[in-house]
């Protein structure tokens, strides 16, 4: 299942790129319209990109009278993506996007690096959207977030369907003549390969910490990283960056991703999820009791794929 | 549609400090003067916007400053090296106009040759900061020249001349002024060039708009441009190829 990660793609501009994907995420969706943050907002890095956007988009009243129904018409599966400053927001969102028969599942994304994040932790967000809807929630976690997998454990507590992993982390680029800042807000969320190994531990511990399905993203650009990223634990795929440089990303990776497949002898992609798990048990005698236990439990489960 | 091909270079001249780029065009259609394509550039996670320089028969023509990395690995491809191409994008001036007089400064005058082509070579008013700079003027017939520091501002004349200009954005800014109907042609950082990274947003009239989607050419009065209008420059256009 291959998906974009969320601001990554506007399906109403490009929506033959859109009908490539397996479901269309939305931009992040804030509870009032946001302008976005001041250019410069992308520069390019040696093996990545910073953007700070800043959510930029139209609020939820419009998104839902103007924006949701030119959606629907693409007759694809739809994840709206949802921001806020507070628990509150969100629920509010999650609860005036219930009931949409045309929404597919609802990602909260609680990690956004390029603006003020909510005082709650993930949990307790998750906890008041989950009261508020009963669409599937997945949970778009940073992978700067401290411990992420007890973070996850505890999203997967609160009542969270999944999680996404990984938002963007924070960086810094300069000009190379005048060492100013690049972008206008200076910082903003890096993106792009330098992320991919960032990703993999994050999908590769959350895997082991909770019994969620994992959407994994972070530097795919081909079907060999997507690979990798099924095999860290995810059972689902989004395309970030690489969409910017190539719109034919999704076609070009899943049949990579076949062909990847195919090298290894395994027929079916759900083969693949969280192989990586039992290669680093069989290939390592040191690994601590816990580890030994959270893969043993991991491969239980990886022999019936939810998803 | 979204059109991407993997071209192969066929020659790259210096004009000044300048590279003219130019690449087989495969199976992409040129466009529209002020249209835009992105360039993979070697090397590099991002391609980069470039408006089309020239359309001659079976190429694409790109005039580009080497200012940073990406820029520079472009100019440094040779004959039978290859890159992607993706476009057109945008949109690109209006040709159904009366007396036009295009304006450029420095490498904004990268889509001049094309347009000026276009509309029958009217007169132009050219800006740069020196003598090696302007050597591009030879790429724009009927060309007024200016250097630092006297502004091509100060060429425009004081009629109902329809004013097409692109270059640096207090160029652009300065003629908006002076010529509030004018179409300009305006640049920002892009990373997709199809609306989907939303990096090239640029607030004209309190709102912010995607420059990629809603321009790259647009009425110095405000937003009047619309995707509809470019078809019929583009069957003129092909009229005339």
């Amino acid at each position: 299942m291959i998906l974009n990660a969320s601001g990554c793609l506007d399906a109403l501009t490009a929506p033959e790129v859109a009908q490539t994907l397996d479901a269309f995420v939305t931009k992040t969706v804030t509870p009032l319209p946001r302008p976005g943050n001041e250019p410069v907002r992308i520069a390019e890095t040696e093996v990545g990109m910073l953007n700070s956007i800043g959510l930029a988009n139209p609020g939820l009243e419009r998104f839902l009278t103007d924006v949701l129904p030119r959606l629907a018409d693409l007759r694809l599966p739809l994840w709206v993506s949802v921001g806020g400053f507070s628990a509150g927001e969100y629920a509010r969102s999650c609860a005036a996007l219930d009931g949409r028969e045309e929404i597919a599942a609802l990602e909260l994304n609680l990690s956004c690096p390029n603006v003020d994040e909510a005082p709650e932790t993930a949990a307790e967000i998750v906890a008041a959207c989950r009261a508020a809807t009963s669409t599937p929630l997945f949970a778009k976690l940073s992978p700067a977030t401290s411990d992420l997998a007890g973070t996850a454990r505890a999203v997967e507590a609160a009542g969270a369907d999944g999680i996404s992993l990984v938002n963007t982390i924070r960086g810094l680029a300069l000009d190379e003549r005048t060492l100013a800042p690049k972008l206008g807000r200076a910082v903003g969320g890096l993106s792009g390969p330098a992320l991919k190994p960032i990703a993999l531990a994050a999908v590769f511990l959350c895997a082991r910490a909770t019994a969620l399905p994992i959407v994994g993203m972070g530097g795919v650009s081909n079907g060999r990283d997507a690979l990798e990223l099924l095999a860290a634990g995810a059972s689902a795929i989004a395309l970030g960056t690489v969409l910017f440089s190539d719109p034919g990303a999704p076609g070009r990776i899943r049949t990579e991703l076949t062909q990847e497949l195919a090298k290894r002898g395994l027929s079916d992609l759900k083969d693949s999820i969280g192989i990586a798990h039992a290669e680093a048990l069989n290939g390592r005698q040191n690994l601590n009791w816990s580890l030994r236990v959270a893969g043993t439990k991991y491969l239980d489960f990886a022999g019936k794929p939810r998803v | 549609m979204l059109r991407r091909e993997r071209l192969r270079v066929a020659g790259s001249e210096q004009v000044g400090p300048y590279t003219l780029l130019r690449v087989e065009r495969g199976g992409l259609e040129p466009g529209v003067p002020g249209q835009f394509f992105m360039l993979g550039a070697p090397g590099r996670l991002l391609p980069r916007p470039m408006s089309l320089c020239f359309a001659p028969r079976h190429e694409l023509s790109f005039l580009i400053d080497p200012i940073g990395p990406g820029t520079r690995a472009l100019c440094a491809l040779e004959r039978g090296d290859q890159l992607t191409v993706l476009g057109p994008l945008g949109n690109g001036f209006r040709l159904d106009v009366l007396r036009p007089v295009l304006v450029g400064g420095s490498i904004g005058i990268a889509p001049l040759p094309y347009l000026s082509e276009m509309l029958g070579h009217p007169r132009a008013l050219l800006g740069f900061r020196s003598s090696w700079y302007a050597e591009a003027a030879a790429l724009v017939p009927n060309a007024d020249v200016v250097l630092d520091p006297v502004y091509v501002t100060e060429l425009l004349p004081d009629d109902d001349s329809a004013v097409l200009a692109c270059g640096p954005e207090q160029m652009l800014e300065a003629v908006r002024r002076i010529v509030p109907a004018a179409q300009l042609a305006w640049e920002a950082p892009m990373a997709c060039g199809y609306g989907a990274c939303y990096g090239c947003a640029v607030e004209i009239g309190g709102t912010w708009k995607r420059l990629c989607v809603e321009g790259p050419v647009l009425f110095g009065h405000g937003w009047g441009q619309t995707p509809a209008m470019a078809a019929p420059a583009m069957a003129a256009m092909d009229g005339r190829r």
